[in-house]
């Protein structure tokens, strides 16, 4: 038994570290795009269109079919990118485990009621869901965060509701309601840190699909304004130059890879952290 | 017999999982027909040394640093898993204590028995069936033929044990393990499942290794025992050597610790006894011998009149009741301050459920509940929720009980603040502190995890948070259980203490009539949801009355060897308490044979 809890606890730091740097990193790299690269997402240079990248060092990761530096842009389009990916997630989260907290736990007519409705929720193709919702509000940022919430809202709730019908019947729960423990207490003392394990993978995991999700909306003209760069949008761009002009569509799938990776290892080693017993509870 | 070489001789064993050795340095022998019993409790490596003569410990990450199983001329310590497949099941069968998780749930028990037989043996399917049957037979289940086609949920614990035994049979084996094969069932299902044991084992001359921590278990069916402690053996012998003449201070210390039944014969109170621990390395005798004696009997602190629970089981189509499980069917008592009523039953008795109904965490469906003199049904909802603080319930399962996520000293607080009983935070801290220290652990681990701490610590820091909120009684639901014998005799002094200094009632919910017979003042004992004999403890234990009482006390095991053992058969299954609608239980009537002594008459 020992050997495992030190092996883990290795693993468990360098978690910490990469998940940590990467994410600093890119956080960084968005954060300051406009200092680092002053208007250069969207200066057009068409003398210098197309330039491979490593070849110019003005143009490190090179240039786009209008000669839009590459890394400008996939720094300036993480902004849109992590908004709507970190915002839509957190929305999602709190909104979820709310309802399925008190669904799982109060049981009855509203647990039926609620579950009902995520189950058509979830029959509902997501595109129609869309374009219905944006053809009511009209397309915008905000509007696409709410459109996310709602669309992914279900996964969190039905998640953490089947994890309170199995932690609700535990001892430890009876012996606090045996107490007179509140309600409110016992799901948000009691239930809600038991819970939180399998919540935080779904959530690093969810962050890149919404992150998808965004630019497939954008792609359709149901999502943001399509000039301001996004990862998303750079992607679907980049797709018709993928044989000529890899490196347009590479680096911002690249970044969507990294940032998802590195909030996957902080998940993970958050995770790790909460469980005072030191094992890991993988879903 | 000593001349020829034994069946299976373990030649200085020792196992370990990496540097942590689990078995250092094991030697014993198994003869044909005989019966060796593993003894010692938890973390002493009994389950290790027979994981390991099946070679099972590979799969777990263990290796032997030394040693030989030898078993029929061959070192299984050696063997290949491929060889090992052939032995197992085949040469050597085992038995594990929990009889629903080592049956499949899906196939029935018939295609589960015969596809050992299948497996290793060169026979037919309809031949194999027909072994089955016959298997089914011998270990005495009834109507086989229709039995194997269902399922193993289908069937009730000891059923499924038998079964268990039956397919580890199938192969007639030489050698078979059985690790802790009763501790999960009822005491007159254990004694119809040892007896049945004990009768294949002569029928059939094979060698058993029996692991238990139950020393009347020992004293039942052991020719030889082998005490292990910390990994080591500490103690070999004939079974009547070691408990006539115990050499070792431990074996000496976890023989003393033992409940005996029958061993308060002639006292009209229950007894706080010394214990006797090991302090380094002898055997040392603590504590005070103090009589019981703390009942008032001026007016019942809780008073239970005719208690009713049902739960539905089954509804049909159209969503009406068509089954329903009595649990409590109209029972009666009262508990006075300063007493311990013990309830004891087998399981589906309706103990625990009646302890859940005073605690609020069920609802009767009529009876009324008083705490003194005042019902629940009179009551607002806060004098209801002070009930919460003046009534505590301790579970069975320690660890289960407390939550994995919050410090022991949270768990101990919460009491406290749910019924605000300390305003300041100092306070509460310092009042947790001597909570700690009233149940003998250090106020220091206050900021740990319940899982750093073993089994008997658990369970004191459950006491500790059961007196957080100054309760007059106690509902203790087969709180001792989960414990090894050494650590349950000191928390049953520890009870007993609590109850002098503080004049708790405890109502005490046990199976184990040893512990209730040293503990209890006056003792109910259910059957399907009704009392079937109630009274003072020596007058269901000394002047039995009714025939229920009487099975179930015979069905406990002796920790001696040289009692002599009425050949009692204890037939028959536990009633399923599940009935249809309509069809409700008759409610028995009670006759007061002697004063406070009541017995459920007819049935």
């Amino acid at each position: 038994m020992a050997t495992t809890t030190a092996r883990r606890s290795r693993f468990y730091n360098l978690e910490f570290i990469i998940g940590a740097s990467l994410t600093a990193i890119i956080c960084f790299g968005v954060l300051f795009s406009e200092v680092l690269f002053p208007g250069g997402a969207t200066k057009v240079d068409l003398a210098a269109r197309l330039t491979a990248p490593f070849t110019n060092w003005t143009h490190p990761f090179g240039t786009d079919p209008l000669g839009r530096d590459v890394l400008a842009r996939v720094l300036a389009g993480g902004k849109v990118s992590l908004l709507v990916g970190v915002v839509s997630v957190i929305g999602a989260v709190l909104l979820g485990v709310v309802l399925g907290l008190v669904a799982g736990y109060y049981r009855g007519f509203w647990d039926m009621l609620l579950m009902r409705f995520a189950d058509i929720q979830l029959a509902l193709p997501f595109i129609l869901l869309a374009m219905t919702f944006v053809a009511i509000v009209g397309p915008s940022l905000t509007n696409t965060i709410i459109l996310l919430i709602v669309s992914e809202w279900v996964k969190y709730a039905r998640l953490v509701r089947g994890q309170v019908l199995t932690l609700r019947e535990r001892e430890f729960v009876l012996s606090a309601r045996a107490i007179g423990v509140t309600n409110w207490r016992i799901i948000f003392q009691h239930l809600l840190p038991n819970l939180l394990g399998p919540v935080i993978v779904l959530m690093t995991l969810n962050v890149a699909n919404n992150i998808l999700l965004e630019s497939s909306l954008t792609f359709l003209g149901l999502g943001i304004d399509p000039s301001t760069p996004s990862w998303g949008g750079m992607l679907a761009d980049g797709r018709t130059y993928l044989q000529t002009a890899w490196w347009v569509s590479v680096f911002p799938g690249l970044a969507i890879l990294l940032t998802v990776l590195g909030l996957n290892l902080l998940g993970d080693w958050l995770r790790d952290s909460l469980d005072p017993s030191g094992r890991s509870s993988r879903p | 017999m000593t001349t020829q070489t034994p069946l299976l001789s373990v030649e200085d064993l020792t196992v370990a999982f990496g540097e942590n050795r689990v078995v250092e340095n094991l030697s014993f022998t198994v003869e044909a027909g005989q019966t060796v019993a593993v003894v010692g409790e938890s973390g002493s490596g009994k389950s290790m040394t027979s994981l390991s003569i099946m070679r099972l410990t590979d799969n777990l990450g263990a290796h032997f640093k030394s040693g030989k199983i030898m078993f029929e001329g061959r070192d299984l310590a050696q063997a290949t898993q491929k060889e090992m497949r052939s032995i197992r099941g085949n040469e050597i069968a085992m038995i594990f204590q929990e009889p629903m998780t080592s049956l499949n749930p899906v196939f029935t028990v018939g295609d589960q028995i015969s596809e050992a037989i299948l497996l290793h043996e060169n026979v037919s399917r309809a031949v194999a069936e027909d072994k089955v049957r016959q298997l089914l037979e011998m270990v005495r289940l009834p109507d086989a033929a229709n039995l194997m086609k269902r399922y193993p949920h289908q069937l009730s614990g000891g059923m499924r044990q038998r079964a268990m035994i039956a397919m580890a049979l199938a192969c007639r084996p030489k050698l078979l393990i059985a690790d802790e094969p009763t501790t999960a069932l009822d005491v007159t299902i254990q004694a119809q499942i040892l007896t049945i044991m004990r009768d294949l084992q002569r029928e059939l001359g094979m060698g058993m290794i029996f692991i238990t921590h139950d020393m009347g278990v020992v004293a039942e069916m052991a020719d030889h025992v082998v005490v292990m402690w910390k990994g080591r053996k500490v103690e070999e012998g004939p079974v009547r050597e070691i408990f006539a003449n115990p050499q070792h201070p431990y074996t000496r210390t976890l023989l003393s610790a033992v409940p005996r039944l029958g061993s308060m014969k002639g006292e009209r109170l229950p007894k706080r006894r010394p214990l006797t621990v090991l302090e380094d390395g002898q055997p040392k005798v603590v504590g005070e011998e103090r009589v019981q004696d703390t009942v008032r009997t001026d007016e019942p602190l809780l008073s239970v009149e005719d208690m009713l629970v049902r739960f539905d089981i089954r509804k049909n189509f159209f969503g009406k009741v068509t089954h329903r499980l009595s649990a409590v069917s109209k029972v009666s008592f009262d508990v006075y301050p300063g007493e311990t009523l013990a309830l004891v039953g087998e399981s589906g008795s309706g103990k625990s459920t009646i302890g859940r109904t005073i605690q609020q965490l069920q609802r009767a469906q009529s009876g009324v509940i008083r705490v003194r003199g005042k019902s629940f049904a009179d009551m607002s909802s806060a004098e209801l929720f002070k009930m919460r603080q003046e009534v505590q319930y301790i579970f069975q399962d320690p660890f289960a009980s407390l939550d994995p996520r919050k410090t022991v000293g949270f768990s101990i607080a919460e009491p406290i603040h749910t019924h605000g009983l300390i305003g300041d935070r100092k306070q509460v801290t310092k009042r947790v502190h001597e909570l700690l220290e009233r149940v003998g652990l250090p106020s220091a681990v206050a900021s740990r995890y319940p899982h750093e701490f073993s089994g008997g610590q658990r369970q004191r820091i459950c006491i500790a948070r059961a007196l957080a909120s100054n309760p007059k009684l106690i509902i203790a639901d087969e709180a001792l259980s989960a414990l090894d014998v050494s650590i349950q005799a000191q928390i049953i002094n520890l009870f007993m203490d609590l109850q002098a200094d503080l004049g708790l009632s405890y109502l005490f919910i046990s199976h184990d009539l040893a512990v209730v017979e040293q503990m209890s003042h006056r003792v109910a004992v259910l059957y399907l949801g009704q009392i079937m004999e109630m009274g003072s403890r020596q007058q269901i234990f000394e002047q039995t009355s009714h025939p229920y009482t009487k099975r179930l006390l015979s069905a406990v095991p002796i920790a001696d060897p040289a009692f002599d053992r009425a050949e009692i058969r204890i037939e028959g299954e536990i009633p399923n308490p599940v009935r249809r609608v309509g069809d409700e239980p008759a409610i028995l009537g009670h006759d007061e044979i002697s004063p406070g002594h009541f017995v459920a008459r007819g049935a």
